[in-house]
């Protein structure tokens, strides 16, 4: 199947400071793809690049099969939507008229409301759980029902590919799995693609079914969570040790940051805590590599 | 039910055969009482001057019916007058409310972006260095202050965009910049010529006629429908840059036609009038306090602006001082007061 959005030799950066060059990039349609990396890596500028925001320098992106500046910018609008990392909200404006703005693209100088929009409008307030603040002024809001609108605001854009720039950046723990949980709701009715940069990686590995991994403006790894959630690739990417054991919760991959006093020193293990060997998740791994070199043997269960 | 029906404050869609429109019952109550009030000033002053007239008799003058002598006063006199009042108030109240848009700051206005001080730059330069006329002023007043708009504008773009701050805090220092070009010109010049300038300076609406009225009235009808077209982009773009391009809107395009027609009402508007600045800061703002609603406020703030430019006039004249006022002046007294009031009542600025 061809790919919904697709990057193919992209250089890309900003004011003559060169972020990324020559990356390809496929979004499997219908994912739900995370790109994670460290600060600064080119996780925003690859979105910013995919959703046309930014014009890279080479290269071309791809939406549907064709070259994305090949569609007017409106038809992409009704292809795409970007929530950006940072949008200010009117001064005054309620919180229906905020999310009534996404239906833009869909509308003209003559033809400025229809009953499918009013439906989108609801649909949007509806499915993040905003309909009751819908008569409020979105100043007025909290941190995280103010996100929950921007969000509403691209569902009600009606768009089949869904881009999300740091979507939880400065939500509560809650808040992050309510507006997660509600990309998982979209994604599993198998009508949506979408694309999160997300800095929490129990996050993405949670919820993500496919996770790009970047690092200086490269593409390090793509895959399943449990294809990335390694050791290996946590040291390379984010130069930390780590140990990756089953998540109680989900049984996917949970990812534990090791710090020096962990690792332990001249082969007795480590200090803190009680560590078990890695668990079995059906990927190739070496085991624990820290500097004691202790063996795995695999045990099963919770500590005593 | 659905969520945009309820609550006082809502959009509303008017339906005109295959047309909707979204409109706000306020903003549109708003309105009409704007243009209302514009025409009763309208009428009011034109009553006003040497010979006092009943507000009958000049309505009637309007339409052509009358005695000879009240239909030449009112026709070839006060009419133009008080239309160019009306019609420079409207300029400036419009392409203040697009500045103000643009650079997402209220103290964004052509006065600010540097426009006004290079007019003012054109208009002394023509006067005190040449002295050609009434005409030649107001071309070079247009001259200068279009020439100091681009100059603020290529130097405020980076990256082929260009940023609301950045705009406003060139458009400070080329404006300040002009400003002492002026207080020079005036130093250096002939006293008399340097009177002259600074009359021109404070802004006139005295022995305005049909040769300045009509050109105001030409840019309102071709300019003024150009951004109430944009006014749907502008507010999108309120939201920033990517939200709105992620919503389709070319941006820069959208801002570039709008700064270049809101330059246009506001160099035709100097030029009729001389620089009266606050209005376009003012007149906005009024409108924004007035119908309480986000967004751009083309058409409310070219009312308020006009009935602000209109009242100031009529006031100005029926002040019992012998003294002439200039409209700048009044504008500043009148918008200034009414600002401070309405900012005292509300709660929030």
């Amino acid at each position: 199947m061809e790919d919904v959005l697709s990057g193919r030799g992209l250089t890309i950066g900003y004011d003559g400071r060169t972020v990324s060059e020559h990356l390809d990039v496929r979004i499997p349609p219908g994912s739900f793809t995370a790109i994670i990396g460290p600060n600064a890596c080119g996780k925003s500028t690859l979105l910013r690049a995919l959703s046309r925001l930014l014009k890279p320098a080479a290269g071309e992106v791809f939406l549907q099969g064709k070259d994305i500046n090949s569609y007017p910018t409106r038809e992409v609008a009704r292809q795409l939507a970007l929530l950006p990392q940072t949008s200010t909200a009117p001064d005054g404006i309620t919180v229906a008229d905020l999310v009534a703005r996404g239906r833009f693209p869909h509308q003209s100088l003559l033809r400025q409301w229809s009953e499918a929009d009013q439906q989108a409008v609801d649909a949007a307030l509806a499915a993040t759980g905003v309909q009751d603040l819908a008569d409020r002024t979105v100043g007025e809001l909290s941190g995280g029902q103010r996100q929950r609108v921007w969000l509403a605001l691209v569902l009600a854009q009606d768009t089949p590919v869904l881009l999300l720039d740091e979507p939880t950046t400065f939500l509560d723990i809650a808040h992050q799995l309510e507006v997660l949980r509600l990309c998982r709701g979209l994604h599993r009715t198998g009508n949506y693609t979408l694309v999160t940069v997300l800095h929490e990686l129990g996050m993405a590995f949670r919820f993500a079914d496919h996770v790009i991994a970047m690092k200086d403006g490269r593409i390090v790894a793509q895959g399943s969570p449990a294809e990335i959630a390694t050791p290996e690739l946590m040291k390379e990417i984010y130069g930390i040790e780590a140990l990756v054991i089953p998540d109680p919760a989900t049984g996917g991959p949970l990812v534990v940051p090791l710090e020096p006093e962990d690792l332990g020193s001249g082969g007795t293990g480590p200090s803190r805590g009680h560590l078990h060997g890695p668990p079995d998740t059906g990927a190739p791994r070496t085991g624990i590599s820290p500097q004691s070199g202790i063996p795995a043997p695999l045990t099963e269960g919770a500590p005593a | 039910m659905s969520a945009l029906n309820t609550g006082p404050a809502r959009t509303r869609t008017l339906a005109l055969g295959p047309v909707r429109l979204r409109y706000r019952r306020r903003t549109v109550v708003t309105g009409a009482l704007l243009a209302a009030a514009a025409v009763v000033l309208d009428i009011a002053g034109m009553q006003t001057g040497t010979i006092a007239l009943a507000f009958g008799d000049v309505l009637g003058a309007v339409f052509g019916q009358g005695e000879g002598k009240t239909l030449k006063v009112v026709q070839k006199i006060r009419l133009p007058r008080t239309v160019t009042a009306l019609g420079v108030g409207a300029c400036l109240g419009a392409a203040g409310a697009t500045f103000q848009s643009i650079s997402r700051n209220a103290l964004g206005s052509p006065d600010i972006i540097g426009f006004t001080t290079g007019a003012a730059t054109g208009a002394v330069a023509q006067i005190v260095l040449f002295d050609a006329g009434p005409g030649a002023t107001a071309l070079a007043a247009i001259a200068g202050g279009l020439l100091a708009a681009g100059v603020v504008y290529l130097l405020s773009l980076s990256g082929g965009v260009t940023g609301g701050y950045r705009l406003v805090l060139i458009g400070i220092g080329v404006g300040a910049m002009l400003a002492a070009v002026n207080t020079i010109l005036l130093a250096k010049g002939d006293s008399d010529l340097a009177a002259e300038a600074h009359l021109w300076l404070s802004g006139s609406l005295a022995a305005r006629n049909w040769g300045h009225a009509v050109p105001v009235l030409i840019a309102v009808a071709l300019l003024l429908p150009v951004l109430l077209g944009l006014s749907r982009n502008l507010n999108q773009m309120e939201m920033g840059d990517d939200a709105a391009q992620a919503l389709g809107i070319r941006t820069e395009r959208t801002r570039i036609i709008a700064m270049a027609a809101a330059v246009g009402l506001t160099a035709v508007a100097t030029a009729a009038a001389g620089p009266i600045v606050f209005v376009a800061l003012a007149a906005p703002q009024l409108a924004s306090r007035l119908t309480r609603s986000p967004g751009v406020h083309i058409g409310t703030g070219a009312l308020m602006g006009a009935v602000l430019v209109a009242g100031s006039d009529l006031l100005s004249q029926r002040l019992p001082i012998q003294a002439a006022i200039p409209i700048g002046l009044m504008t500043g007294l009148v918008g200034g007061v009414y600002l401070l009031w309405l900012l005292t009542r509300s709660k929030q600025v």
